[in-house]
């Protein structure tokens, strides 16, 4: 079978095709899509992919930051705006990888992989599709939880809204360092009001089929401070509601035990990648 | 940076380092840099087809049927290679130095017995359209019980995995299901210890993820002869082992190892060169086979997992009197090197240290994962791994320092070992003391002044009898350029008040190997047969 | 179905034919000639294959080939001027970088990649640098201490 490679130069043609053509992929840095083309994966038939400079466009001067799905690890690392986000960026793949791996990408990575999605759902971010409907917004979390169902559907950008200083919070677990897969890694959005965490938002990788949000240590941390006594009820039920898996890195076992471990360490401030 | 103590053992050297201590440069470190040195995939030749294998899904499965013929009419596909077309479907890599019997296929025909197992080949004109016509076969199978457990594999009833062993184990000079090692009365000297360590060692196989996979190109050359250029560590190995599964004289094939990226002990089994040639005879073409990544993870032999349980005897001063050991080598579904594996774990137990009474029991078990190789010091590493531990135990409940406790025990110059050869050359004592000393780890005074040359057999309390002076004699001394200038004829130790034990019986020699196509005259290991070329 | 690519490698004009969806590993060595890159997983997770792409690092088993067109690809073939080594290719030589050399085209190249951005890199900044190399010969020690000896022996150049 001889694979097709279609580009175009507006994000909604290749929406189009990526849902006319036969076994057709979109091809975001290639990362993952490349080696299921090298094992010749009968599923991948046409390659789709969009010069479109909206595609790879970061927005990111004022109160709300847009990215766009085809914006590499690398633009992110080389963006002062967008510091909060580099330990994130940094901690997928090494600098090759980083080169092409892209933001939309990560959004369909599987299960342990997605550490950026991971990131981008404690920021409450909103994926912009294009399909045959034209475009629609959807909440991420929302897209995760349906996105294999969501048949050929093309992200065309993320947006959130800019963290206030200081309050988002990322960290990687992996045996080995720098570069390696995720035994387990947690985003946490930490807004204080008086002192006191209002409104957090935390989310974890690879403790489920996909990126999810911890929402019971959600609860446990409202109105508490981040002090050793604050975030004990939060880490004390930490993987509730999680499914973690066993996979070659970890076990779902151990991914459940050492959650907590992390999650503390992240909100008492030893957090980074 | 680098340091020669010298002042050890300064009176057995002459100072003829040349090489040693002087930094030199690979030979071949200019190709690597300009990414010119020749591994086997940088050759290309025209019209050069390629070889992919189909591999059981199952760890044990009868195979019913299989069905290729939409492989056979895919797009670019020139050959179809299944069990049938391999002129010798049997063999075993030590069957070269007559070690062992036939028992791995180059491709499964009836039953596969690990997951990874090749089952049919296809040749094509390029790597995916053989990847896309092996999407293509069919194959039924009905799964059978398995077994992934060395001490599940022994029990009475568990599923057989290897039926030219059916019993799980490799055979050992035709009728001996393990490695035995026994030396003085394991067993009455433990009710005679104040202390009993009792433990289980366990490690997983490891692979050896060469950044090279494993790979070959089989070319036709002139006259029947083929040119193979291999990612190989073992090229005659490699070679022998191709003729006698393709039924070829070896002069036939003209082997050319390729800078090897990364083997460890993973390229040694022949895992591509047979296929390929026959590919290459079937075809008339050059053919290339190459394991992917996956198929290296999958297919590539590992480092044998092993299991290892050893109980050991001390004396309130400290010194082990007894060692008990029970080894399992999980050799995976066929034996490849495991089988000689073991025979050198029996060789290195008890470790370097002199223990009057050893027992030893080392088996070579056959279960459905993936079959087991060499790896860096395979047979002796993870045995090293589990004595060690062992000592730090040991060492923990006498409450000694555990550097102090192993230079209490090492074998000195002139100890009997456990194999009935007089320890010669030691220096585990010396490299403790120096570790110790370049590790800023406080000895006593007392364990700075001990020596591997002194303390040896005559000051053992409990030391049996060494083997008989005729015995002795027979052994003619090994004179390497550093051994041991000794005085004296070596001198058997002296009896000791008890009576001696009876040795065991000496084990039996080997039977003469049946002829075969393939006897090319190899020599006999000693190591592999546990006796010495006289 | 064969698709035309062009690309400057080495600073040369290539032009090839290629299968499409081919990724550039495959190209660079099977039509196109240059053996010095070399392939280790074609899933892009070991970074033998890593070449410089208009200056940045890529891994090329999981770059698309013909996505490169009009570009400027750089292999270790084209690191030495003639008989002159590449100060990188000295140090990891003076250095015992490389024992069975199959990594060696990749930490090059990416090593290349870090010291035309940053001539002088810290330790770490050099362990991230081939933080997607994997080696199973060395140890990484030697690689490090070769990559921050070309960085000096370039500032020495250069003063």
């Amino acid at each position: 079978m001889t694979i097709a490679v279609k580009t175009f130069s507006r994000l909604g043609e290749a929406a189009s095709a990526l849902s006319s053509e036969r076994g057709a992929r979109f091809f975001g840095g290639g990362t993952i899509l490349m080696r299921m083309v090298n094992e010749a994966d009968p599923n991948v038939a046409t390659i789709i992919r969009a010069t479109d400079p909206a595609f790879t466009r970061i927005s990111a001067s004022s109160g709300r930051i847009e990215l766009g799905a085809g914006v590499t690890m690398a633009a992110i690392l080389a963006d002062r705006e967008l510091s909060f986000l580099h330990p994130v960026a940094r901690a997928v793949g090494g600098p090759a990888i980083r080169e092409a791996a892209t933001v939309g990408g990560n959004l369909f990575a599987q299960n342990p992989y997605g550490d950026f999605a991971t990131a981008l759902l404690a920021l409450d971010a909103i994926v912009t599709l294009a399909g045959g409907f034209g475009q629609r917004e959807q909440p991420l979390e929302e897209f995760l939880a349906s996105r294999e169902r969501s048949g050929a559907i093309l992200v065309t950008g993320v947006a959130f809204k800019r963290p206030a200083a200081d309050a988002f919070r990322f960290t990687k677990v992996t045996r080995v360092r720098p570069k390696g897969i995720s035994v387990l890694s947690i985003a946490a959005y930490l807004p204080m009001a008086s002192g006191r965490i209002s409104g957090a938002r935390i989310a974890y990788g690879a403790m489920d089929r996909t990126p999810v949000r911890g929402k019971a240590a959600e609860r446990a941390l409202e109105g508490h401070a981040l002090d050793a006594s604050g975030v004990g009820p939060a880490v004390a039920v930490a993987a509730d509601g999680t499914s973690p898996v066993d996979d070659a890195i970890a076990s779902a076992w151990w991914r459940r035990e050492i959650l907590p471990v992390h999650l503390r360490r992240l909100l008492l401030g030893a957090g980074h990648v | 940076m680098l340091e020669l103590r010298k002042d050890i053992f300064a009176d057995e050297r002459d100072d003829n380092l040349k090489e040693i201590g002087k930094p030199t440069a690979r030979q071949d470190i200019l190709g690597h840099v300009t990414g010119t040195s020749p591994y086997y995939d940088d050759h290309r030749f025209a019209g050069m087809l390629h070889l992919k294998i189909l591999r059981s899904p199952h760890a044990h499965a009868r195979i019913r049927s299989i069905d290729d013929s939409a492989a056979a009419r895919a797009p670019g596909v020139k050959r179809i290679i299944r069990a049938a077309d391999v002129p010798v479907n049997l063999n075993t890599l030590l069957s070269l130095i007559q070690f062992g019997k036939d028992d791995e296929p180059s491709l499964a025909s009836d039953v596969v017995r690990y997951k990874g197992e090749p089952i049919i080949g296809i040749v094509a004109t390029s790597e995916r359209a053989a990847q896309e016509a092996l999407a293509l076969v069919r194959v039924s199978y009905d799964p059978l019980p398995a077994v992934f457990d060395v001490e599940e594999a022994l029990k009475p009833g568990a599923a057989s995995v290897n039926p030219t062993y059916p019993k799980n184990t490799f055979e050992y000079y035709g009728k001996y299901d393990h490695q035995k090692l026994r030396y003085g009365d394991a067993d009455a000297a433990f009710a005679k210890c104040d202390v009993v360590i009792d433990e289980r060692y366990q490690m997983s196989p490891i692979e050896h993820a060469p950044t090279e996979t494993n790979g070959s190109i089989a070319v036709p050359d002139t006259n029947g002869r083929f040119v193979v250029h291999t990612s190989t560590q073992a090229l005659f190995f490699s070679l022998d082992t191709s003729a006698k599964i393709n039924a070829m004289q070896s002069n036939q094939l003209h082997f050319i190892g390729g800078t090897v990226g990364g083997g460890f002990g993973g390229k040694v089994d022949t895992l591509t060169e047979p296929l390929a040639i026959l590919a290459a005879r079937l075809t008339g073409a050059p053919v290339r086979h190459r394991l992917s990544r996956h198929e290296e993870m999958q297919f590539g032999s590992p480092r044998g997992a092993e299991r290892i349980y050893i109980k050991d005897g001390m004396t309130r001063d400290g010194r082990i009197v007894a060692r008990k050991v029970r080894a399992y080598f999980d050799s995976g579904a066929y034996t490849r090197l495991s089988s000689y594996a073991a025979v050198k774990c029996a060789a290195h137990i008890p470790g370097p240290y002199t223990i009057p009474n050893v027992h030893a029991d080392v088996y070579c078990v056959f279960t459905n994962r993936t079959p087991a190789t060499a790896m860096r010091g395979f047979g002796v590493t993870a045995l090293d791994f589990a004595l060690e531990c062992q000592m730090d135990k040991l060492a923990t409940a006498i409450g000694m320092d555990p550097i102090e406790f192993r230079i209490l025990n090492a074998y000195r110059d002139g100890d009997m070992k456990a194999h009935r050869r007089e320890a010669k050359n030691c220096a585990l004592i010396e490299c403790a003391q120096v570790a110790a000393e370049k590790a800023n780890w406080p000895i006593r005074e007392e364990y700075k002044r001990m020596s591997s040359r002194n303390g040896g057999a005559a000051a053992a309390p409990h030391a049996p009898a060494a083997i008989a002076p005729s015995r002795q004699a027979a052994a003619a001394p090994q004179r390497a350029p550093y051994d041991r200038v000794s005085a004296a004829p070596t001198q058997p130790a002296p009896s000791p008040t008890q009576p001696a034990p009876s040795p065991p019986p000496r084990a039996p020699q080997p039977a003469p190997a049946a002829p075969t196509g393939s006897s090319h005259g190899a020599p006999r290991f000693s190591s592999v047969f546990g006796t010495r070329r006289r | 179905m064969r698709t035309p690519i062009q690309f400057t490698l080495n600073g040369e004009d290539v032009a090839v034919f290629a299968e499409s969806g081919s990724n550039l590993l495959d190209v660079l060595r099977e039509t196109v000639g240059d053996l010095t890159v070399k392939g280790g997983c074609w899933q892009g997770t070991c970074g033998v294959c890593t070449v410089l792409i208009d200056g940045a690092p890529r891994v090329a088993c999981v770059t698309l080939a013909e996505a490169c067109a009009g570009r400027s690809v750089e292999t270790v073939a084209g690191l030495r001027r003639g008989p002159d080594l590449h100060p990188l290719q000295t140090a990891f030589m003076e250095r015992f970088a490389a024992q069975c050399g199959y990594c060696t085209p990749g930490m090059l190249m990416a090593a290349k990649a870090l010291l035309d951005r940053n001539p002088a890199p810290s330790r770490e900044e050099v362990v991230d640098a081939i933080g997607g190399n994997i080696c199973r010969c060395t140890g990484y020690e030697p690689i490090i201490e070769a990559i921050l000896d070309a960085s000096r022996s370039n500032s020495r150049r250069s003063a």
